[in-house]
């Protein structure tokens, strides 16, 4: 997608329906939106979905927003890491259902 | 006389009227009140039996009344529209005349979320400016809010409170005129702390010749500690305390003297505002203290009319 | 418009229990702006469902479905055959559009997923406020077009009461003191003059109060 201002709630809900252990959604640095206020929309819904998964009884560190800028492919590695250790940490998702 | 009250007698007199108030039980006690009646009675002229203040759930304004009564005292009974419709309001008013009540102070009433039960459904059927219409209909024409007649007289003396530290502050002198308008025959005014503003609004008052309509009764709020002054200075809405009470009671030695001197000035001090034609003592859970109190304003003893 | 808020989750989950094949139906109208229960709201209720039920290791079956409104009877009518297959409707309207379900169909159950709050309008985006209480006598010529009825806490019509500070009701420093908001208003359009009459005793009659209200006009029945 051009923006993550277009990630929707249902989006991240349906990765984690469909068995994904996590979801990090990776927008510009704030300030720095191509569409001005694209990537504050993200992150407002991304706390949005963390709220709903503490409702479900899920992790919500299950699902982050990261910030960063196309260029920074050391942050991107970076941000990935990070991602799989914490979710490795916790394990497969609760919905795998296996 | 429009009741023949002890306080209207006196007003109407031209004489400077003490009025207190009596907080009732969360019990079913009699005692507690005929216990406050015995301190208060030979220094006010009436005393108000509040109606769930603060809504919370106390022992009747009017069950209150009629104790006061067995002990041949003068109360006030006070009415707040938040609890009751107009139908419980006019059979209230009936039953306490013929227990003898004859002053009624009509108010509007703490909202309930500030009470011990906030989930109650409020009523607010009519408001406090519409029940002194109601209870003036029901005295001076002998008839009930829908027009029909009264069998029997309805000698009351009606009552509203004002607030002069309220907002907007040109507003509440021309609300008092309403009240006035309404039938309002003498009003209490919340506790004053900032007398220079409260002469103001007494300025205010006498411009629009309110005073020559209305009997007006300053409260006056004895402070018992420092704590107190703090928290009404920053959590009750309407009561204004300006630094300097605050300061005073910070630096006291000993608060409750100083309270009582704080009182003490302030009756003092709004006896001398034309306009002023009693003061009313809110010594809330410190009765004990209101005897002293008169008697060092120089109010004692009371008439006998 | 009339606004309303979703049901905590658990509250739904707890109605849904032994239910299998439920019906998530949406309203396209005003719960849809006021982002409640509109189409996009059927969708990720339904997908919360979905996931609860599959931790819980417990089957679901959900269709998800939106109307145009659920208070008009040619859009209910749209369901007459396949409710029955439903063990439970869980409607994401307002009030008036679950009852209007169960009036209609006799033998659906039918939940509201929704906590109807009051008929409003929207200050901003994110941001809803009441305005109107129904009380169905409108006096709004004689406030300035601000309703005490539904804005002040203690519905006076001779307002402010003596808690009125800074232009707030004494219940919270949130929440406007409407009096005040009048008293502004008809100073500003110099009309102070209509605060010193005093307004009426109300007649709740024609309000909630008096019983459920009807409305028949003969000249538009068919």
């Amino acid at each position: 997608m051009p923006c993550t201002g277009r990630v929707d709630v249902i989006h991240i809900l349906r990765a984690l329906e469909d068995g994904a252990d996590g979801v990090y959604v990776a927008g510009c640095l704030e300030g720095e939106c191509h569409f001005q206020t694209g990537n504050l929309k993200a992150k407002k819904r991304v706390q949005y979905v963390k709220g709903l998964l503490r409702d479900l009884g899920i992790e919500p560190e299950r699902v982050e927003m990261y910030n960063m800028s196309a260029s920074q492919g050391g942050r991107f590695a970076e941000v990935a890491r990070e991602m799989v250790d914490r979710i490795k940490k916790l394990g497969p998702s609760p919905l795998r259902g296996d | 006389m429009k009741s023949g009250s002890n306080l209207e007698k006196i007003l109407t007199t031209g004489q400077f009227a003490v009025t207190s108030e009596c907080g009732p039980p969360k019990g079913t006690s009699a005692q507690v009140i005929k216990r406050k009646g015995e301190i208060l009675k030979s220094c006010c002229d009436a005393l108000n039996i509040t109606d769930n203040q603060t809504a919370i759930v106390r022992m009747s304004s009017l069950s209150g009344c009629v104790l006061l009564r067995e002990m041949n005292l003068e109360p006030v009974m006070q009415m707040v529209v938040r609890d009751r419709n107009r139908i419980a309001i006019q059979s209230d008013i009936l039953g306490a005349v013929a227990l003898g009540v004859r002053n009624l102070l009509c108010l509007s009433g703490d909202h309930q979320k500030f009470g011990n039960h906030p989930q109650a459904k409020g009523v607010y059927d009519i408001d406090s400016i519409q029940l002194i219409q109601t209870v003036k209909r029901m005295r001076d024409e002998k008839k009930f809010m829908n027009g029909e007649d009264i069998s029997g007289d309805v000698p009351l003396y009606i009552g509203a409170a004002a607030n002069p530290f309220a907002d907007p502050f040109e507003f509440r002198v021309r609300r008092l005129a309403k009240k006035v308008k309404a039938g309002v025959d003498f009003i209490q005014t919340q506790g004053i702390f900032d007398v220079e503003k409260f002469s103001r609004w007494m300025a205010m008052v006498r411009d629009e010749g309110l005073d020559q309509k209305v009997h007006i009764l300053a409260g006056v709020i004895p402070i018992k500690s420092v704590g107190m002054a703090r928290y009404m200075a920053r959590n009750v809405a309407g009561i204004s305390v300006p630094g300097e009470i605050v300061a005073r009671m910070e630096a006291a030695k000993d608060a409750k003297e100083e309270g009582v001197k704080i009182a003490v000035e302030i009756i003092e001090q709004v006896k001398e505002i034309e306009g002023v034609h009693g003061a009313h003592i809110m010594a809330v859970a410190w009765e004990d203290i209101v005897p002293r109190i008169v008697q060092e304003a120089g109010l004692l003893p009371r008439p006998i009319v | 418009m009339i606004v309303a808020e979703q049901k905590p989750f658990a509250e739904i989950m707890e109605m849904l229990e032994g239910f299998q094949k439920i019906l998530v139906l949406g309203c396209g109208t005003c719960v849809t702006v006021c982002f409640a229960g509109g189409a996009k709201e059927v969708e990720i209720l339904s997908s919360l469902i979905r996931m609860d039920r599959k931790k819980k290791g417990q089957a679901v079956e959900i269709v998800e479905r939106t109307l145009v409104r659920q208070c008009d009877p040619e859009y209910l009518q749209e369901l007459s055959d396949s409710v029955g297959q439903f063990d439970a409707v869980l409607s994401m309207a307002c009030g008036v559009g679950v009852n209007f379900l169960a009036d209609k169909f006799s033998q659906a159950i039918v939940l509201p997923a929704l906590n109807t709050r009051f008929m409003g309008v929207a200050e901003e985006h994110g941001v809803w406020s009441e305005r109107c209480a129904g009380c169905g006598d409108c006096i709004l010529d004689l406030t300035g077009g601000l309703c005490p009825v539904a804005r002040c806490s203690k519905g006076l019509f001779n307002g402010p009461c003596g808690g009125s500070v800074h232009g707030k009701c004494e219940i919270s420093r949130d929440v406007d003191c409407v009096w005040h908001l009048i008293y502004d208003r008809l100073k500003g359009l110099n009309r102070l003059d209509r605060l010193d009459e005093i307004l009426p005793i109300k007649d709740w009659s024609v309000s909630p109060h008096g019983g459920p209200r009807k409305i028949v006009r003969e000249d538009l029945k068919v």
